[in-house]
């Protein structure tokens, strides 16, 4: 057996040995470098674009909206954000101009060559002041007015989330040239069909046209989930005008003030609860920024929607919530999706409801929190898998939150100590998969091919951006199979290569598509067992085996569709019904001293225990969770884009401030496995969940340190300072 | 022409002085593993070692590398034959992405070679210059000290 242990990952030697090719490093003969030429107002109306007469022009290939030959708009949700602005732009950095040069510096000299006049047209920047909705949900169950009726206490809060910079630390680099008629695209990404899909409607070509390879990638936290579409456009109009290849390589301010990011939240709570601390009604509402254009801001509404009312049984909840446009860039994925925004609020507001009830949060957490058999806000059942109260016995008992609370009261008491301790608390639930019917929508392929060498590949369209995806499939394949994980490889994510199995985000890499990886293998073993009579069980075994299955071909497919579990039910129309099909869960405990002189806070320990069902991988597992509860950490106390003008004014990592060696605190990592019935081995969602919580743990521990509710992040010191004057 | 020293071997660089010695080993010695993250000094990713200290690739001209010795990842182990740096990272989960790690790792082989005490704090403290956003930083703690005890 493979699956439960610590494979190495595949990918580990080319990249720890500096041969990993991420695009930069990819050697393209004759490859031009392309520039972007972007909007300096937030709105307005292009008058005119002037190109400095004194400039060799003649080398350069320059492209504008009028030279694209389909559709001027990058295919997503909706399809209303343009490839290139074309008379109007509504955004700071929106692309309006593109340059390709032979070298480098001279195409970025070119780009200031570029004079752009515009009229400009009013922005709006505040999205509780913006007239456009992009999106909007209402969730409902129960009778709201009967449960604040039976109410003893109503306690109101209003949370406010910043965005957040992905600082994936390669930054976007896509690379476009034309082959045999065919439109290669090559770079940083994490959803290959996507690009595909867009490319479509820019250059109006088949499919069989296009071919998306996704190189080496450093790195995506859903930062490369929709924007390359984007570069991908811009770079293949370029190789197309010029007749040769051309790479769009970004540099960090470009990536910063130009790409997706996460998107602003502001969440009010009125919640209804006896006097014993049993919740008996929820109204929330939810608001969120979503930029300039539509992209994925329906669907991260749509997550952040159904993870508001957090993973607590309450008879009656109204969740409304809409997503509005502002003249920013569009904001984005961003690992957890909307869930972090939302969970902040509904965690937090604990603690306002524990003092208002003089009941403390853990003890009001376990009275509410889902069980087996607990029903959603959406009226969904948790029929299987369900480890939030294990999660949070668990965190709660290794963390010693309940006697180091009392310890820090005591500390804190002492005005002589130089600083205060506190310890925090949170706990959530993430659903895996896409939303509702997305999955369905989706309709996703994987499979695994057999050559007639004997080699065994694993056929997928979701791509190792970091996260294990290659070791994790190789080791769902192997005991699918039950042969050596040595024997299978992982097929490199091209379209031309590999079936669609759907974007790589939503936490649906090993649970979803791995899942499918499971059934395409096991059709093979079946094959094994009809056509040679058994599971080859050596080497040799295996090649005669290959040559027996593939009877003269070079290679035999096994390719299988995601079915929907008979179990499933969702109604968009109502937004009622299994909103997913099965929710990870994390509690978390956070740790930390604040210098009573500088506000610094200091996190000295991070307990955490997840249940993702089973970890494949529990090393690679354990990445994930750590790595994820420290961009959290870092939107709790570090991140925030500062934007003026509509525009992120600190787009570099100087003044962008991500968590060092030095900011990260030990962590106590406990995996939970309550195994999920449809996933391979029981395996559930892990990539977006160890995100969600440590901003509302982080608020919760300066709370108790301070005594200062925080409603907002980053906690800095400053926000610290004023929350005490 | 500036002569130099990478990874053991003589190399000489003809052109502008103060182009970024990156640059340098990437376009001009097809030493592509080398990254740049940021290009301000500020994330670590292009860290190569300079007589045995680490800097910032991005933000050294070639000319200051005159006559220098210049190691890179390319000067540790190959895939088939891991050193035992690299051997402690891919046992104890120190890359993931792998953007940060080249920088990660020569960052990490000057602290083994400086005499300093290998601990927790020594380490976190030698890495602090370096960025990742992927880890967390506590798998690269531990692979480093893993490797440390190897010796």
């Amino acid at each position: 057996m493979s699956v439960g242990k610590n494979e190495p990952r595949r990918d580990g030697p080319a990249k720890l040995t500096g041969r990993a090719l991420y695009l930069d490093d990819v050697p393209i003969p004759g490859c031009w470098h392309g520039v972007t030429v972007r909007s300096s107002v937030p709105h307005g109306k292009i008058k005119s674009i002037r190109y400095d007469p004194g400039f060799a022009w003649d080398e350069c290939v320059v492209v504008t909206a009028k030279d694209i030959p389909g559709k001027n708009v990058v295919a997503l949700i909706e399809s209303d954000q343009p490839l290139l602005a074309d008379g109007i732009v509504r955004h700071r950095e929106e692309a309006i101009v593109l340059i390709a040069h032979a070298d480098r510096a001279t195409a970025y000299e070119a780009a200031k060559r570029v004079t752009i006049e515009y009229e400009p047209l009013p922005p709006v920047f505040d999205m509780e002041k913006s007239d456009k909705t992009f999106k909007s949900f209402l969730i409902e169950r129960g009778d709201l007015d009967a449960g604040f009726s039976a109410a003893d206490v109503v306690v109101e809060g209003e949370y406010r989330t910043p965005s957040q910079e992905q600082a994936y630390i390669e930054n976007n680099a896509i690379a476009a040239y034309e082959e045999n008629g065919i439109l290669i695209i090559t770079g940083s990404l994490q959803c290959p069909y996507y690009v595909l899909k867009a490319m479509k409607q820019i250059f109006n070509r088949d499919e069989s046209k296009i071919r998306v390879i996704q190189t080496v990638t450093g790195g995506g936290f859903g930062g490369k989930e929709e924007y390359p579409s984007m570069i991908a456009g811009h770079a293949a109009l370029l190789a197309l005008k010029a007749g040769r290849p051309v790479k769009i390589v970004y540099d960090r301010h470009e990536d910063m003030a130009a790409t997706t990011k996460r998107h602003p939240a502001i969440v009010r709570h009125r919640t209804g609860l006896t006097k014993d601390g049993t919740l008996v009604a929820q109204d929330i509402e939810v608001v969120m920024d979503g930029g300039a254009y539509a992209t994925l801001s329906a669907v991260v509404l749509s997550r952040g929607t159904l993870h508001a009312a957090g993973a607590y049984e309450c008879q009656n909840v109204r969740v409304r919530s809409k997503v509005v446009m502002t003249h920013t860039p569009p904001n984005g994925a961003f690992r957890g999706f909307g869930a972090p925004q939302t969970l902040f609020a509904v965690e937090l507001h604990w603690e306002k409801i524990a003092d208002q009830l003089k009941i403390d949060s853990l003890t009001l957490r376990r009275r509410n929190i889902f069980k087996l058999g607990s029903t959603t806000a959406t009226g969904q059942r948790l029929l299987e898998s369900v480890g939030a109260e294990e999660c949070l016995q668990r965190t709660v008992k290794k963390s010693q939150y309940v006697s180091k609370r009392k310890a820090y009261d005591r500390w804190n008491k002492n005005p002589r100590n130089p600083t205060w301790k506190g310890i925090g608390l949170s706990v959530c639930h993430h659903g895996a998969g896409f939303t509702g019917s997305g999955e369905v929508y989706l309709a996703s392929r994987a499979g695994i091919a057999l050559t007639r060498s004997g080699e065994l590949i694993v056929l997928a369209a979701s791509t190792e951006i970091g996260q294990g995806t290659n070791t994790m499939f190789a080791q769902v394949a192997a005991d699918a199979l039950g042969a050596p994980v040595s024997w299978f490889s992982v097929e490199t994510p091209d379209t031309h290569k590999v079936p669609d199995s759907g974007p790589t985000v939503a936490s649906r890499t090993c649970m979803v598509v791995g899942g499918l990886v499971s059934r395409a293998t096991q059709e093979l073993k079946r094959a094994f067992e009809a056509e040679y009579g058994r599971v080859p069980q050596t080497p040799a075994d295996l090649k005669k085996a290959a040559a027996a299955l593939c009877a003269g071909a070079p290679a035999r497919r096994f390719e299988v569709s995601y079915e929907k579990p008979p179990e499933v039910a969702w109604d968009d129309a109502t937004y009622r019904g299994d909103a997913y099909g099965v929710y990870s869960y994390a509690a978390i405990v956070v740790d930390l001293e604040i210098d009573k002189l500088t506000y610094e806070v200091r996190v000295r320990k991070v307990t955490t225990a997840q249940d993702i069902g089973k970890a494949i991988n529990p090393l690679l597992a354990k990445g994930q969770i750590i790595g994820g509860s420290t961009q959290g950490l870092g939107w709790a106390l570090l991140e925030e884009p500062i934007f003026k003008d509509g525009v992120m004014v600190n787009s570099q990592l100087t003044n962008y401030v991500i968590p060092t060696s030095l900011d990260t605190p030990p962590f106590d990592v406990i995996l939970v496995e309550k195994p999920y019935s449809r996933g391979p081995f029981g395996a559930k969602g892990v990539g977006e969940l160890p995100m969600d919580i440590p901003g509302p743990a982080v608020a919760a521990a300066i709370k108790h340190a301070t005594g200062r509710l925080i409603a907002t992040l980053p906690q800095t010191p400053e926000r610290i300072a004023s929350s005490l004057t | 022409m500036i002569t130099l020293t990478v990874n053991g071997r003589k190399q000489s660089f003809h052109g502008a002085p103060f182009k970024r010695l990156i640059d340098v080993l990437r376009e001009n010695f097809a030493l592509t593993g080398t990254k740049e993250g940021c290009g301000e000094g500020e994330c670590g990713a292009c860290t190569v070692l300079l007589d045995g200290e680490p800097v910032n690739s991005c933000l050294i001209p070639v000319c200051q590398a005159e006559g220098r010795a210049v190691e890179t990842v390319e000067s540790l182990g190959a895939p088939e034959k891991l050193s035992k740096l690299q051997a402690g990272f891919l046992a104890c989960g120190g890359a993931q992405c792998g953007i940060c790690t080249p920088g990660m790792l020569m960052t990490a082989r000057a602290h083994l070679k400086s005499g300093v005490r290998v601990d927790e704090t020594s380490v976190r403290e030698a890495l602090s210059g370096n960025l990742c956003r992927c880890t967390g930083y506590q798998d690269i703690v531990k692979s480093v000290i893993t490797a440390a005890k190897k010796k």
